[in-house]
């Protein structure tokens, strides 16, 4: 037997499909397709874990997602496991582990449980106005404490070694629900044409008819119906069935998020299948069938495991052939818990009494309870329970007083009524709106294209029902197919399905706070968060009056469930204290996502190697058979020096400078960006987006060039070659390449639209070798064609095209470290080639490989700026000391007005200069401020920071850059760099520290 | 050049790979020469005749002419076109209309994604509509998959050309074989 | 994730292709290096960020690449309209359901 709770011949189960699985260390058998919760249930096991606050022993409450209490861990037995699993939710595989949260030593023995005879001490906002003394301690102990004490499950500490997915896609109806309405709704849909999207929360379709076993469909049970009617779906090819997969997100523009849960039932999932799946749907039209979730009553004692929502024990009764106990009680303000009362009744269950809050219920029910020889007491209310780790017994009297009558149960059936599901349509910006008559909210108008249908719309009686949902999915697919044919087309019209229903699912919100009822004892609104009713009273007692205080306030429905069995119950107590009506008091939004969603899920391929690409260069196999270390650099990975054996970073730093200086080195530049810039007008393109002039330079010479913002601050900067009169070779920094080519594309499509020319990127296009150093014309020269590469032929600021070890190059010689220098360009895919072979000859004669750090330094040793670190977004031309680069006579480019704020012309600008540490051996710490008077009291009247500090090997000794405050005025001053440990004394000398006279490079 | 020396190999940066499932090829394709081609309205007529292919001009859509060469529509003055066999480079250099050709052959790296599992596939990195009816056979568009940007050609009911730039070859084959395997037709 | 009819492209695309470029019909001064501070803060500082009605320029950054106009109503994120770069602003007018339309083309 799969439990002593299981009864023969009831359910849908197949009893010889049996699974084992462990809860808290006891080995348990289950039947395949049950819940963890209808299987612990099936073995008596209603205590599943301690609640949040007070660690009172709960139990299982429902039998869907809205579940607030049963949450377990869950895992296979390995190292990963899950926290905070609904136990209704997670269906049991063999082998699955479940174990008990917040709780120690154990379950049934919680020495946190002490918090609920200490509960007087933490009514609701006891953490604003309890711990406030003294103040330190707040951080140091309260919270720690507390935040230990409280909570549910504890987070898995390992990476999660699963595989999530996701899926993109376009559809023209989305159903979202598959009880009734849904399938219905997607069957019309489906037949008028469109291409349809069913999803469903369950593993199976059929939404209310899991429980409800008296509705009948045309004569066949609801439920063997609803399966038939999926499975005939499924078969069309513009069907998608989807089980096991929530709505749990409605964005703008009919963008609905679904969760798949693809492998999280399956014992032992394939290594390629993933756990989750997410699903990005775009849908022209979206049907919102998502039904209505039932309320439990509230009353002292209402939160004891045993205590159960009446449709809750009809599924586990009608699916799982479950008793949810063998003497039970009932306790409503609602009919449809006399259904569950029969059905309980009828396989033999004792039913020892319907307690019903309502002073009058309809003659048919009574009738039909008295045959069944239940006592019926109207206008009575349950004022307490007994029982710890599961309900014993319950109390109940007439309203309006009298004697109290006590009751032996083992498990107590509520229901208070039905709250239509409206969270999908709240987050599709609808406004819910109170409907007087049957007390509750109901979706308003559609704001998107949708429509709700069904339960979570009010419809409760199952001919409209029907009728509305066989109309909503026509409609819909006739509206998406006139939105891409352009026609619609009339369908033959589906007749409504025979139907025979006797569960009614209208109810009042009644009995949610009648506050005599309330004395005395816990009487819980919110389980998962621990707020009570007179949390709830406390709140407007204090001052709270619209629902979004009381909540904050309460915390009643902001745990995991977001209160989907509470908040109309927190409103309804909050409105009845306050004396005003429900819609006043207000009901607050629902937010995205509808159940707790997996991070995996969210992030689902992008994880690894998927996170951010990793771009490499076309050398890259190059530096790694050298022997680079690399640095990340944006996207890219780029060498970051070349350690030889025994070296460390700062000995292959000092190496690779002093041989880049006295013999050559080799340089991968390939990152930096590029764009080719073509057309007639491609220099008056130019001169508007650089603030130098182009007109004059002629083709075969380069220039660098500034770009700025229109508001004068450096931007990015680069040399430019002129390939001909209509072509330039364009180059950007590493990393702004892309902002580079969106600013250029941005002036010349909305600026300058005229001007006929036209932008490429090209910065994957081309390898590009920088050879630099007094030997780097020896170490191409073997390798060049059709290039006079001379000192006279070809200068300083010159490109050529040739070709380079017999492939077509562009050939610049170029220099950013004030040596001789060549960048040699060739199609990417002969990169490494190229690369491979001037290695050879440069090897030959002394020349090193460098990296980034080596450029790094050399560059700052000729006072080369890097825009980025040398600068930072308020930096100009003038400040960096490259007033030169601005064009007096142009009379527009980028940046030309912003360049005469009156901040950019004031006295007292941080202009670039060179600092020079006074010891001759620290070097600086880039970031680091700068003071004039290191004596002054703090804080200090910073006048600059460091920018850029290395250690030169070349000028041996350190050398920094910095802004400084009217710096070059200060050239030979000594200024101080206050640091942790001591005062840095510097002088303030020029940007250029080796070779000032400049003769190097025209080697 | 000294004599003798030989010119430098070519490589690639993944055409050695290789991945096959169960409704799903994903081949790298040999290179070819690319030309971003931009120009006005005015001169497509021209430039189509230098090219001997007609360039299109509604969105989304590509043109292949005789000799194969194919020419895809990226935006209202911009084609790329893409030729196994001959270099585009050297019929635009002839062609007196006012244009910007540039040689990206070594820019962009191709892939085909081919079988029954293709869609899915993609539609696990591209938010675009791929169904047959929005995105028909030789329908083209520059478009993004997961982190990256692609054009996306279709060439079969089944059949994907996926063109992105050099160093994020390596994404798009890591993110492809990834997707691949949980890719639900 | 919003769906924006791109004018190039002639039809809807997903917003993951598109990549926000700030207020429209800020004109560029011209000649820009005449213009006293108050007009230039009036060109490059100051915008506006209203409920309602907001025109403003994306591009299809990954798509055909322009830059283009759209009317978008901030407190839905619904858009009224898009249309090609250059091309006059449009207006719009509140109908009688409290929805926009376009000016001349009201039902």
């Amino acid at each position: 037997m799969s439990g002593a709770m299981r009864i023969a011949g009831k359910g849908r189960l197949v009893p010889a499909r049996r699974v084992g699985f462990t809860f808290d260390g006891q080995a348990m058998q289950a039947l395949c397709g049950d819940t963890l919760a209808s299987a612990l249930l099936a073995n008596g096991v209603h205590l599943t874990g301690r609640s949040f606050k007070y660690h009172r022993p709960r139990g299982i409450l429902s039998a869907g997602p809205e579940e607030p209490n049963a949450l377990l861990d869950v895992s296979r037995g390995g190292n990963t496991h899950t926290p905070n699993v609904r136990a209704p939710v997670q269906e049991v595989f063999d082998g699955l582990v479940a174990r008990s949260q917040n709780r120690w030593p154990s379950l049934t023995f919680d020495l946190g449980a002490i918090n609920n005879f200490l509960s007087p001490l933490f009514p609701a906002g006891f953490y604003y106005k309890t711990f406030m003394w003294p103040k330190a301690a707040w951080t140091r102990f309260y919270e720690p404490v507390i935040r230990a004490a409280a909570g549910l499950g504890v987070a898995p500490k390992e990476p999660d070694p699963d595989r999530y997915a996701n899926r993109y896609i376009h559809c023209d109806v989305l159903v979202i629900g598959a009880g009734l309405a849904g399938l219905l709704a997607a069957q019309a849909a489906a037949e008028a044409g469109a291409d349809v999207i069913l999803c469903d929360e369950q593993p199976a379709v059929g939404g209310a008819l899991w429980h409800e076993i008296d509705t009948r469909i045309d004569g066949e049970e609801g439920f063997e119906w609803a399966q038939a009617t999926a499975q005939a779906l499924s078969g069309r090819d513009n069907v998608r069935v989807l089980t096991r997969t929530t709505a749990f997100s409605y964005q703008a523009q009919n963008m609905v998020a679904l969760v798949e849960r693809v492998s999280e039932h399956v014992a032992a999932p394939a290594r390629d299948q993933p756990r989750e799946r997410l699903w990005q749907v775009r849908a022209k039209q979206v049907i919102v069938a998502t039904g209505a979730i039932e309320r439990p009553m509230v009353f002292s004692g209402n939160d004891r495991p045993g205590v159960l929502l009446a449709s809750a024990a009809r599924t586990y009764l009608n699916h799982f052939g479950v008793a949810v106990g063998a003497n039970v009680g009932v306790y409503t303000a609602n009919d449809s818990a006399y259904a569950a009362a029969f059905d309980l009744a009828d396989a033999g269950i004792n039913i020892l009494a319907i307690i019903d809050f309502r002073d009058e219920v309809n003659e048919g029910l009574r009738e039909l309870a008295a045959q069944r020889g239940i006592d019926v007491l109207c206008g009575h209310c349950v004022t307490g329970t007994a029982g710890s780790l599961r309900i014993s017994g319950m109390r109940a009297r007439p309203r309006s007083g009298g004697p109290e009558r006590k009751w032996k149960i083992d498990a107590l059936i509520t229901s208070s009524g039905w709250t239509p599901s409206v969270h999908l349509y709240s987050q599709s910006r609808g406004k819910v709106v109170w409907d007087a008559a049957t007390q509750r909210f109901l979706p308003g108008p559609p704001v998107q294209d949708m429509v709700t249908i069904g339960a979570c719309n009010g419809t409760d009686e199952a001919a409209a029902l029907a009728d509305e949902a066989m109309a909503a999915g026509k409609a819909a697919a006739r509206l998406a197919r006139a939105a891409h044919d352009g026609a619609s087309s009339d369908t033959p019209s589906q007749s409504r399905p025979d139907l025979t229903v006797q569960t009614s699912r209208a109810g009042a919100l009644l009995g949610a706070g009648s506050r005599e009822v309330l004395k005395g004892g816990k009487a819980f609104v919110d389980f998962q968060n621990d707020v009570t009713a007179k949390d709830i009273e406390l709140a407007v007692r204090e001052g709270m009056r619209s629902i979004e205080h009381i909540k904050r306030f309460t915390t009643t429905g902001m745990a995991t469930d977001q209160g989907k069995t509470s908040n109309l119950h927190g409103l309804a107590i909050a409105a009845e204290m306050l004396d005003r009506p429900i819609p006043e008091v207000g009901l607050t939004t629902f937010r995205h996502p509808y159940t707790p969603v997996s991070f995996g899920a969210l992030v689902n391929h992008g994880r690894g190697p998927l996170f951010d690409p990793t771009r490499r260069t076309a050398m890259h196999l190059a530096h790694e058979q050298q022997g680079a270390e690399f640095e990340d650099v944006g996207q890219w990975k780029r060498p970051w020096y070349y350690p030889q054996a025994g070296e460390d970073m700062a000995a292959a730093v000092n190496r690779e400078c002093r041989t880049v200086r006295e013999v050559a080195g080799l340089f991968d530049a390939s990152t930096l960006g590029k764009i080719e810039v073509v057309g007639p007008d491609a220099a008056k393109f130019l001169d508007l987006v650089y603030t130098n002039g182009w007109d004059k330079l002629s083709p075969g010479r380069c220039k660098y060039g500034i770009m700025l913002r229109e508001d004068g601050f450096i931007f990015d900067d680069g040399v430019v070659g002129r390939i001909a009169n209509d072509r330039f070779h364009v180059t950007t920094t590493t990393g702004g390449a892309p902002r580079v080519l969106h600013h250029m594309e941005d002036y010349l499509q909305t600026e300058y639209p005229d001007l006929r020319v036209w932008l490429t990127s090209t910065t994957d296009q081309w390898a590009v070798i920088a050879v630099q150093g007094p030997k780097a014309r020896d170490i191409i020269a073997p390798f060049v064609e059709g290039i006079d590469i001379s000192a006279e032929a070809m200068p300083h600021m010159s490109v050529r095209e040739g070709q380079v070890c017999g492939v077509a190059a562009r050939l610049f010689r170029v220099s950013f470290t004030g040596e001789t220098g060549f960048e040699v360009n060739v199609p990417a895919d002969y990169g490494k080639s190229v690369w491979d072979m001037l290695w050879t000859r440069a090897r030959a004669l002394g020349a090193c490989c460098y990296g980034t750090e080596t450029m790094h330094v050399l560059r700052a040793e000729k006072g080369y700026i890097i825009v980025g670190q040398d600068t930072d977004g308020t930096v100009t031309p003038g400040d960096a000391g490259l007033g030169w680069a601005v064009a007096k006579k142009k009379t527009d480019f980028v940046g030309i007005r912003g360049l005469k704020r009156p901040d950019l012309v004031a006295d007292g600008r941080k202009q670039l200069v060179g600092l020079h540490s006074r010891d001759g051996r620290t070097v600086l710490e880039e970031g680091a401020q700068i003071v004039a008077d290191p004596h002054q009291s703090v804080p200090m009247t910073m006048i600059g920071h460091v920018t850029s500090a290395y250690w030169s090997e070349n000028c041996g000794g350190p050398i920094a850059l910095a802004l400084v405050e009217n710096g070059r005025q200060r050239i030979g001053e000594t200024l101080y760099v206050p640091m942790a440990e001591e005062v840095l004394a510097v002088e303030v000398t020029e940007t250029v520290f080796f070779d000032r006279a400049g003769e190097r490079i025209n080697g | 050049m000294v004599d003798g020396m030989t010119p430098a190999p070519r490589d690639g940066v993944i055409n050695e790979h290789r991945f096959a499932i169960p409704g799903l090829d994903i081949t790298p394709l040999p290179p070819a020469f690319r030309v971003s081609l931009r120009a006005g309205p005015d001169d497509v007529g021209a430039l189509s005749q230098a090219l001997d292919v007609g360039l299109p001009v509604a969105p989304k859509s590509s043109a292949i002419g005789k000799s194969g060469r194919q020419a895809l529509w990226l935006g209202p003055d911009e084609w790329l076109i893409i030729d196994a066999e001959a270099d585009p480079m050297i019929d635009l250099e002839k062609a007196k209309a006012v244009h910007s050709a540039v040689d990206i052959s070594h820019r962009n790296v191709a892939l085909a994604i081919s079988g029954r599992r293709a869609r899915a596939t993609l539609e696990a990195g591209c938010p675009q509509d791929l169904a047959e009816r929005a995105f028909p056979v030789a329908a083209c568009s520059r478009t993004v998959l997961g982190k990256i940007e692609v054009v996306l050609l279709r060439e079969g009911p089944e059949r994907f050309r996926l063109e992105c730039w050099r160093s994020f070859a390596d994404y798009a084959w890591t993110f492809l074989s990834e997707a691949a395997l949980a890719a639900r037709p | 994730m919003l769906l924006i009819a791109c004018p190039y492209c002639g039809e809807e695309r997903p917003e993951l292709e598109f990549r926000h470029a700030g207020e429209a019909h800020v004109a560029r001064p011209d000649p820009i290096a005449e213009i006293d501070d108050a007009a230039f803060e009036a060109f490059f500082f100051l915008r506006d960020n209203p409920k309602g009605l907001i025109w403003e320029r994306w591009r299809h950054v990954h798509g055909c690449g322009r830059f283009f106009n759209a009317v978008r109503d901030t407190v839905s994120d619904r858009f009224i309209t898009t249309y090609k770069a250059g091309e006059v602003r449009r207006e719009v007018v509140r109908d009688d359901e409290g929805g926009y339309q376009l000016k001349g083309e009201e039902r």
